[in-house]
């Protein structure tokens, strides 16, 4: 039994907690024994990104603090897992006593496909999906942590589930966190390719890592009274 | 001259480049052919992710060294003749080369190849010292006679469709109306041939200059930069100072990811190595050539640790292909020389981050750039740097601020993140419909203009966790 502790983020906790109760599910049918540490809240990257350094520093602390022990800590999410790897040092970088934490948490935090493939070796969980599905690389996650063949791999093992590709796949849904606010047309029109692609891939559903993403396109196929579903890739793998 | 006037607003400007559907349909044919481009010539080279690094090492290592090797340009340069000038900020480039014409009589004078003259505003300044200026590259000379600026480093009118190209010949050149891009080529070729024959100065920019040998290189597709630079009596060439190189044999790393960054080509069709004026005896070549190094802003970023590594960038263009934000906003969005990531970056730095604070938001991080960037430039970590110093300045809005302090007040707790739950959970039930929220009142409605929004879930993660281990599990 691995022990890993969930880091189930914001987002999942109050908007998707079925994405966190599936992940549980996933986790613990590949060997593991969850942990969820209650005082747990936001990774700060809402604030980072946007250019509230000292605030996300101040969520960055209360995550260091809550995960210090923790052997492995596991998000429904690329761009938390990305935020903790990519700029826990960073925001830490001229504080000497933090500074070791922040790189050690960095080398113990996973996404969800990330962990199950790349560290327990696993791809198929026995679940079965009976779907057309097609897969978006949410950017953090392909390009900050690299994941291209993880969940592509744990897709194609799920029983009854037809993988479709997706065109122009790597481009960026348009989401951005709070860019989606304050560029809002932009956004829009960044969406609106994406879901003109997604229809294109004849998917019944679309998943991806990150619920961020997925809220954004899910509100845009609904706007569009498209009949495609938006799923995270933990609810797909969940599924039996 | 007022070089940089007020407040660039990026958010209307793109909101006006979303309405313009001629741009639009323009764009997405251009841009996802570029990166196309770009991907396959890269693919090509097993060794193109050591060349990036090889590439961004050469460029770091000038930067930390650049003084000395801008001292080794300029008496190599010297040496062989040339004539170098040192400018401090676009008044005084401007200044030194309008002077220069005026003192030779010059009237007639053809440029090619620079983003740098751009970025100094150096035509109006000529055309008021009485001199008349033609851009010579196919791009630029389209943008000069409808009046706008380049849209793009590589591909300055790549926001025209050709459509628009022919009428504007049409009207500026009193010529048929032809629509085949290489009849319009043909026809502004025809016009720049008597320009090139009776200028008498030429003026253009530097890829690359050789601190050890004092040669300027100048990369390019159509071949006017080299009339310009060899038929006129005077070739003034424009550079920032971060354009040196050490040794010739750095040029071959340099001229590799360019031009595969930049168009996808394996090589630049035309490359020029101009090494001095012409000598006596030699029958073709400038009799006159002058160097300006320009720093306008750029030691200053050099100064700054967080920033510096933009000095590397090569204008390949890149970048700007690969950014979707770019893809829908078009270069001029940006108000600035400098447009897409690159831009963001530099337009803040060069030009003050009071005016250009939107620049730095306008990007989702998706890191495309970063990830095409031939010297390996960090821009997303840039613009996050940047986004930094504009909220310590005070340069986001009241209703960014709200937000994010609205944001990071519940999520700094978790008894008051339960709170912000059960306060949106009440409110919710005022606005959702059918399990999702069509309209949100400001500042949220941004979000509802363009998608519906999710509904908070009637029990959260941990209530669910709680009473899953209450079960004993
Ligand atoms: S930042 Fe990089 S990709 Fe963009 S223009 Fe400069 S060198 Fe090219």
């Amino acid at each position: 039994m691995k022990p890993v502790a969930l880091f189930v983020t914001c987002l999942v906790d109050q908007l998707y907690p079925n994405v966190g109760e599936a992940s549980v599910r996933v986790l613990e049918r590949a060997g593991c024994t969850v942990a969820f540490f209650e005082e747990q809240t936001c990774c700060g990257q809402a604030a980072f990104n946007n250019g509230f350094q000292e605030e996300a520093r101040v969520l960055a602390r209360r995550f260091l603090d809550v995960f210090a022990h923790a052997p492995a800590i596991v998000a429904p999410s690329g761009s938390c897992a990305d935020m903790v790897r990519e700029w826990y040092p960073h925001l830490f970088r001229d504080t000497p006593a933090l500074l070791n934490l922040a790189r050690s948490i960095a080398s113990r935090t996973y996404e969800l496909s990330e962990y199950l493939v790349r560290v327990l070796g696993v791809t198929d969980l026995g679940a079965r999906f009976p779907a057309t599905v097609t897969y978006h690389p949410s950017c953090h996650g392909l390009r900050g942590l690299g994941l291209r063949d993880e969940p592509l791999g744990l897709l194609r093992a799920v029983r009854d589930l037809r993988l479709v590709e997706l065109p122009a796949a790597e481009q960026c849904c348009g989401f951005g966190g709070f860019f989606s606010i304050k560029f809002a047309a932009l956004s829009g029109a960044m969406l609106s390719a994406k879901l003109d692609t997604i229809e294109a891939s004849g998917a019944e559903v679309v998943t991806a890592t990150d619920v961020s993403c997925l809220m954004h396109i899910s509100g845009g196929l609904s706007r569009r009274g498209s009949r495609v579903r938006a799923l995270h890739l933990a609810e797909i793998l969940a599924g039996s | 001259m007022m070089d940089h006037p007020t407040r660039i607003d990026l958010i209307r400007n793109i909101e006006r480049a979303l309405r313009d559907e001629s741009l639009q349909r323009q764009m997405g044919k251009a841009m996802p052919a570029s990166r196309r481009a770009r991907a396959d010539a890269a693919a090509e080279l097993p060794e193109w992710e050591s060349l990036r690094s090889t590439a961004a090492g050469i460029k770091d290592h000038v930067l930390a060294n650049l003084e000395k090797y801008l001292r080794q340009l300029e008496s190599q340069v010297s040496a062989l003749g040339g004539t170098v000038h040192w400018a401090s900020d676009a008044a005084e480039a401007r200044a030194i080369i309008t002077d220069l014409a005026r003192s030779r009589g010059v009237r007639r004078i053809v440029k090619s190849k620079s983003m740098t003259t751009e970025e100094i505003f150096l035509n109006p300044a000529l055309e008021a010292a009485g001199a008349s200026v033609v851009e010579t590259d196919l791009g630029e000379y389209v943008v000069q006679l409808a009046g706008e600026r380049p849209s793009h480093l590589i591909a300055p009118v790549v926001h025209k469709p050709t459509e628009e190209i022919a009428d504007l010949f049409v009207k500026k050149l009193g010529v048929p109306r032809y629509e085949r891009p290489e009849e319009l080529a043909r026809v502004a070729r025809e016009v720049l041939r008597a320009e090139f024959l009776a200028a008498e100065m030429g003026i253009t920019g530097v890829n690359f200059a050789i601190a050890e040998s004092g040669t300027l290189v100048i990369v390019e597709n159509e071949g006017n930069a080299r009339l310009t630079t060899t038929r006129p009596r005077i070739h003034m060439a424009v550079m920032g100072v971060e354009k040196v190189l050490p040794h010739l044999a750095d040029l071959s790393v340099f001229l590799r990811i360019l031009a595969r960054s930049g168009t996808g080509q394996r090589s630049s069709v035309y490359v020029s190595l101009l090494t001095g004026p012409r000598r006596a005896g030699e029958t073709d070549g400038p009799e006159e050539l002058h160097l300006i190094i320009l720093d306008n802003g750029r030691r200053r970023l050099l100064a700054d640790p967080d920033l510096r590594g933009a000095l590397r960038c090569i204008r390949c263009g890149a970048c700007q292909n690969e950014c979707p934000v770019y893809q829908h906003a078009g270069g001029h969005a940006y108000g600035s020389v400098y447009a897409g990531p690159i831009g963001a970056v530099l337009t803040p730095a060069y030009e003050g981050l009071e005016r250009a604070r939107d620049l730095p938001f306008a990007s989702t991080l998706c890191r495309a750039c970063a990830d095409v960037c031939p010297v390996k430039i960090d821009l997303p970590g840039m613009l996050v740097e940047l986004r930094a110093r504009a909220v310590r300045t005070g340069l986001v809005s009241w209703r960014d601020r709200m937000l994010l302090g609205a944001w990071t007040f519940f999520t700094g707790s978790p008894a008051r993140f339960m709170l912000a739950g059960s306060l949106g959970r009440l409110a919710q039930r005022l606005v959702a419909r059918g399990g999702k929220i069509e309209r949100l009142p400001y500042p949220l409605s941004g979000w509802t203009a363009h998608r519906a929004a999710p509904v908070l879930a009637s029990t959260p993660f941990r209530t669910w966790w709680k009473s899953r281990q209450g079960e004993g599990r």
